[in-house]
């Protein structure tokens, strides 16, 4: 599930990798909202009977970006595909309750703002929707699907030195930019 | 009709007066809901609570959406029922 402004931009990636499972585009971050995600790559894993077995964690499927993120993509497809074998026991409710993350009104308000900001771009209203979008960012500094996720849409290179001073300014500060599960 | 006013609740869009949209801005703010407000360009968007968010996930009872696929198609998650969901979110920014 692409945190994208349109199919186009996730496109070359799908391409690339032919999925044999549903590649959907959340364009309004409809999910990100359901499910308190505040950065790429979170991932979830949830049971036959649709619970929530592991909650929200960041786990890459290669070692492409090792050297940046400094996390292992191995630890976590192990784990994985224990899990998928069915040779892997679960966490008890109550832990995985306790590594949850929960929104708080900051959170939700600044998602209210990305969602009247991706509005507006929807109804050509681009320039008006910057201001919400910056104002969400502003409410909850920790959520790149806002502050980063909404740079194509602004003109700006979320790769390039607006993004890398981002990044320098939370993590000079002590802040991680990702957030895996404690293990 | 340069009076109406775009209310979206939860993304679904209701247009009215200007005044009523105040009242209505007013009484989601009141019961605790998130709200973002562009007077310039009358439109607002109600969002959902944080503690009724915070207790959907913490029900652990995965919430369910339904997304277009990148071929348009429409994708339920509640269609997958009885198999395990990798759920992931990535982007290319």
């Amino acid at each position: 599930m692409a945190l994208d402004r349109s199919a186009e931009d996730a496109l070359p990636w799908i391409e690339a990798a032919k999925p044999t499972h549903p590649s959907l585009v959340d364009p309004r971050h409809v999910v990100a909202d359901l499910y308190n995600m505040v950065n790429v790559p979170t991932v979830v894993w949830i049971d036959e009977r649709g619970r929530i077995v592991r909650p929200n964690d960041v786990a890459f499927g290669s070692d492409t970006f090792r050297h940046i993120t400094g996390i292992e993509a191995a630890r976590h497809l192990e784990l994985l595909r224990a899990w998928a074998r069915g040779e892997l026991a679960v966490q008890p409710e109550e832990r995985v309750r306790a590594l949850q993350s929960l929104p708080t009104e900051a959170d939700q308000l600044a998602r209210a703002e990305f969602a009247l900001g991706q509005w507006l771009v929807e109804r050509g209203r681009a320039e008006a929707a910057t201001r919400h979008f910056e104002k969400g960012g502003t409410l909850a500094p920790h959520d790149f699907t806002i502050r980063r996720g909404t740079m194509p849409i602004r003109g700006i290179d979320p790769m390039g030195p607006q993004f890398r001073a981002m990044l320098q300014d939370w993590t000079g500060a002590g802040r991680p930019y990702y957030r895996p599960l404690p293990e | 009709m340069s009076d109406v006013f775009t209310v979206l609740d939860d993304w679904t869009p209701v247009e009215t007066s200007e005044a009523e949209a105040r009242r209505q801005i007013e009484r989601a703010g009141a019961a605790g809901r998130p709200v973002a407000a562009d007077l310039e360009e009358r439109a607002a968007y109600v969002g959902v609570a944080a503690g009724e968010r915070a207790r959907q996930l913490a029900s652990l009872q995965a919430p369910d959406f339904t997304l277009p696929g990148v071929d348009g198609r429409l994708h339920a998650l509640s269609a997958h029922r009885g198999r395990k969901i990798f759920l992931v979110a990535y982007a290319s920014w």
